[in-house]
């Protein structure tokens, strides 16, 4: 009697089996293609440089000339300091400091009267809706920084970590590149608006 | 400005045409509440010196503006 209920429940258990495991199959291969459809783009080595490519004249479009052939030219922007609330003054005037904004890589804040370096901003522009996988073209990454910088200096300084140069950047590149700007400059950046135009 | 894309047109209109300007609201409203910073690129008059204008309300546009830009916002990297 034991026997022949056991074997029954065998019986049962192995068709209820039958009867579970299709549903599991399919939640499983459910969940297999929404990972497939949540993974980020495969690399498009042309839609990124279509998409470097729009970056490119965005930024043109916004910045001056003098600044869009910084970027052309040398692969930064300087963007002279604002003052900050805390140092009120004469909003026209110049604050000691300048900044030079790389594409993918910190602002470095530095001196230009003697060229010393003060710090090094880290601040990304992360992809909200794609869960931060993907990130800005070179030149948009740029111009986020070049807008954050003008429009609310304070707020982006705010919000970034803030190391001493030497972190992320090589201090001599970037002495290099402040040395670079100057030559740049001194060769005839007066010219540039004439000829970015 | 959108990560892994670069430049896309969300909208575009007159803003003296009501149905225009209510599209450009709703967009306006649509990017502010996904997070993203808003900035018209702007002239100093006199000084030629550009920079951008951060803009919180679609009424804090300014009237001249051609476009405005949405970027992620920032955060520490």
């Amino acid at each position: 009697m034991v026997l022949a209920l056991l074997t029954a429940a065998l019986m049962a258990a192995t068709l209820a089996a039958f009867v579970v495991v299709p549903p599991a199959i399919a939640r499983f291969q459910l969940r297999r293609k929404q990972r497939v459809e949540a993974s980020p783009q495969a690399f498009d080595p042309g839609r990124e440089r279509r998409a470097e490519q729009r970056a490119r004249q965005l930024l043109r479009s916004c910045v001056n000339d003098v600044e869009w052939a910084m970027y052309r030219d040398l692969g930064f922007i300087r963007v002279d300091g604002r003052r900050l609330p805390d140092a009120p003054g004469d909003e026209e005037a110049l604050a000691p400091y300048a900044y030079l904004i790389y594409p993918h890589k910190p602002i470095v804040a530095y001196v230009p009267e003697s060229g010393r370096l003060l710090s090094e901003y880290c601040v990304e522009f992360p992809d909200l809706t794609g869960g931060g996988r993907t990130r800005l073209p070179a030149s948009d990454d740029v111009l986020a920084k070049w807008m954050a910088i003008t429009s609310d200096e304070a707020r982006v300084i705010g919000r970034a970590n803030m190391h001493l140069v030497g972190r992320q950047h090589d201090p001599g590149h970037v002495r290099r590149d402040i040395w670079r700007l100057s030559e740049w400059e001194r060769l005839g950046a007066g010219d540039i608006g004439a000829r970015a135009a | 400005m959108k990560p892994g894309h670069g430049e896309i047109l969300l909208a575009e209109g007159d803003p003296q045409v009501r149905e225009d300007e209510q599209l450009l609201i709703e967009e306006f409203r649509r990017q502010l509440d996904e997070g993203m910073w808003a900035a018209v690129p702007t002239e100093r008059p006199g000084s030629g010196r550009r920079e951008a204008q951060m803009v919180r309300d679609y009424g804090d546009i300014p009237s001249e503006a051609q476009r405005v830009i949405f970027f992620p916002r920032a955060s520490g990297g």
